[in-house]
């Protein structure tokens, strides 16, 4: 943290992809449910992803897509193994440490964006800024990074205002406004069309290489992998490459 | 404090209408307060303006009656005086009379009185603001509400049936009523031959002079009178001062039944509220799990909440006092007893904000339930 973010700090140019953590996971293991219920969501998931690596898994609907991006998010914790974000160890942090995990150094990015109706483009980053305590430095200038993704036009319009791709970009620059270490991508194409597809998931490639973040996109679309890194492909909650 | 205030902005209307509710409210809990406060102003203020900390009636009348059931020998004010604790003891009769006042101009006008005897030197002796003291047998010293009603100093008024003629010499210069009735004071024996029933003239049956309704007592500076103790050697039965309240006319019913409007006003308000903030909750369900896997800690969320049901409750309180101050001011001008009074609004204004406060806590605790696993998927 203490190289990294000071270099990270200056704008918004590339930093070195090698000072960052990225994500490490190891042996994790995630039963779901109780008595016969039980699933399991992710059996014995071993996953390394570099800082500045844009990373897609795809797999069968009910595989454990979205139970890996829960554990990689601290918002689950695993059975088994455990989950390094940026070198620090979230997996067995209390529940009020993981919000804080999550506030630094984890950014998502969901299905349709999720944006807080109330806020405007900006404020939205803001608000990200606000709740991680870095409204004074230590996170992106929120119009630059609105002007970036290509919303600069738009920093005053509220999410109702706004087309399914551009919520799906603000949602985007929301995530980064931090300056996570990982970022947490689930289905981000499932409301666009072909071309809008295409352009946001283009723009987290670039991102998650410019910002050295490591990224993984969880996704139905297999039009949309030939921009990423690397594709993993889930079934019965085993990954592979 | 981010979120809280432009989601205050954003949601308005939906606020505005809560705050509508609140401020409805609001107005009512002061238009209650007032007329309680005018209400206990028209039964009692003669007694409270008293110098007085318990009566003594006799022993075995009913509680709720006792200003017109009680009697007892002047006698025992004398048991009374002599203990360590009380600091004066003095007689003391009510009685409610009708009567018809002449004005200077000669025009008749009907008048009900509540007659209270006192010994023209006791400690009881009311203080004038204008016109002259207790002295002769036939001057009366008046409420000012009797001035208010159009006679002055120097009428006569003629109580009903006896024909006794008694002539307005002075006032306190303040409202003195009990049980809706303007206060007369007159000397002990005056009043002793009207609660006799004698004419003007008349010599009042034997004993009459020696019976008044009560015994009032004053404590010694600085010390409580021991009534079970003073009542066991004089023979009496004595309630404190705000006890003998309920045994003025019509109080105990009046003030019971505008007290408990007033809780559950305050109970529907804490309600209000508490609702408004569970479905604003729930609405925000999935906004709230966004925000909480975005990081934010559930105090920070409560905190927001919090926030916007001070400011909330705040504005419409002070919106719907402002109203019914307003409001007000004009009833207090007619007839109607009422009467507005900083100490009464101001405990009434903090109750409904503290009891909001309450509700929308309740509320808020539904955050902590909010899963953040839930932004996850397409769940909506
Ligand atoms: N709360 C739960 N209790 C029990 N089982 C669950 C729970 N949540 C998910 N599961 C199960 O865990 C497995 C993995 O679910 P997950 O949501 O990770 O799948 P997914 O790959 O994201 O699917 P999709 O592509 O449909 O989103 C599924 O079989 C699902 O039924
Ligand atoms: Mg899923």
């Amino acid at each position: 943290m203490t190289t990294g973010s000071t270099s990270r700090r200056q704008d918004l140019h590339p930093a070195g992809a090698q000072e960052r953590g990225g994500l490490l996971m190891e042996g994790v293991t995630l039963s779901l449910g109780d008595g016969d219920a039980t699933v399991t969501a992710l059996d014995d998931v071993d996953l390394a992803v570099a800082a500045g690596e844009f990373a897609a898994i795809v797999g069968p609907s009910g595989s454990g897509k979205s139970s890996l991006l829960a554990v990689a998010g601290a918002l689950t914790t695993p059975d088994a193994g455990r989950v390094l974000v940026d070198g620090v160890d979230i997996t067995r942090a209390s529940s009020r440490e993981k919000a804080r995990h999550r506030r630094e150094r984890i950014g998502f990015v969901f299905q349709s964006g999720n944006l807080i109706p109330a806020l405007t483009a900006l404020d939205q980053l803001r608000f990200a800024l606000d709740i991680a305590g870095k409204r004074t430095g230590g996170g992106h200038d929120p119009r630059e990074l609105l002007d970036r993704v290509g919303m600069g036009h738009r920093v005053g319009h509220r999410p109702h205002q706004l087309s399914g791709g551009e919520r799906q970009r603000v949602g985007i620059a929301r995530a980064l406004v931090t300056r996570p270490a990982v970022l947490l991508v689930d289905e981000p194409t499932a409301a666009l069309d072909r071309a809008r597809s295409d352009d946001i998931v283009t723009l987290l490639a670039h991102e998650a290489h410019g910002f050295a973040v490591a990224t993984i996109m969880v996704t139905h679309d297999h039009e949309v992998l030939s921009h990423c890194d690397r594709v993993l492909s889930m079934v019965d909650g085993r990954l592979s490459e | 404090m981010f979120l809280a205030w432009r989601e205050l902005v954003f949601a308005r209307a939906r606020f505005g209408l809560m705050g509508g509710v609140v401020a409805l409210i609001a107005i009512l809990v002061v238009l209650l307060s007032g007329l309680s406060s005018g209400l206990v102003n028209d039964g009692v203020s003669g007694l409270q303006r008293l110098p007085v900390n318990a009566f003594a009636f006799a022993e075995g009348t009913q509680t709720d009656s006792a200003f017109s059931r009680s009697t007892v020998n002047v006698s025992q004010a004398t048991a009374w005086k002599g203990r360590d604790d009380v600091g004066d003891a003095a007689p003391f009769g009510i009685t409610l009379v009708n009567a018809k006042a002449t004005t200077e101009a000669g025009a008749q006008v009907p008048i009900d009185l509540a007659l209270f005897g006192v010994e023209p030197g006791s400690f009881l002796a009311p203080a004038v603001s204008d016109g002259a003291g207790l002295g002769d047998l036939d001057g009366i010293v008046v409420s000012q509400t009797v001035l208010d009603e159009g006679l002055a100093i120097g009428d006569t008024v003629a109580i009903d049936r006896l024909g006794t003629q008694l002539k307005i010499v002075g006032t306190t210069g303040d409202q003195r009523t009990f049980g809706h009735v303007d206060v007369a004071y007159l000397p002990l024996r005056s009043w002793q031959q009207v609660h006799a029933g004698a004419g003007p003239g008349d010599e009042a049956r034997a004993g009459a002079y020696e019976e008044v309704t009560a015994i009032a007592l004053r404590a010694r500076d600085g010390d409580q009178i021991d009534l079970t103790g003073g009542d066991a050697a004089a023979g009496t039965a004595s309630m404190t001062l705000d006890e003998s309240f309920g045994a003025s006319p019509g109080y105990t019913a009046e003030i019971s039944t505008l007290t408990l409007i007033q809780v559950f006003l305050y109970a529907i308000s804490a309600l209000v509220v508490g609702t408004f903030f569970t479905v604003w909750t729930i609405q925000r369900k999935h906004e709230l799990a966004v925000v909480r896997a975005m990081g934010a800690s559930t105090g920070y969320l409560m905190r927001d909440t919090m926030i916007q049901a001070t400011v909330i409750l705040a504005v419409s309180t002070a919106g719907g006092f402002l109203i019914g101050v307003g409001g007000g001011a004009m009833l207090a001008t007619t007839p109607m007893p009422f009467a507005l009074e900083a100490g009464p609004l101001v405990f009434a204004a903090l109750l409904l904000v503290g009891l909001g406060l309450a509700g929308a806590a309740a509320a808020v605790g539904r955050i902590v339930r909010v899963d953040p696993l839930a932004a996850l998927g397409g769940q909506r």
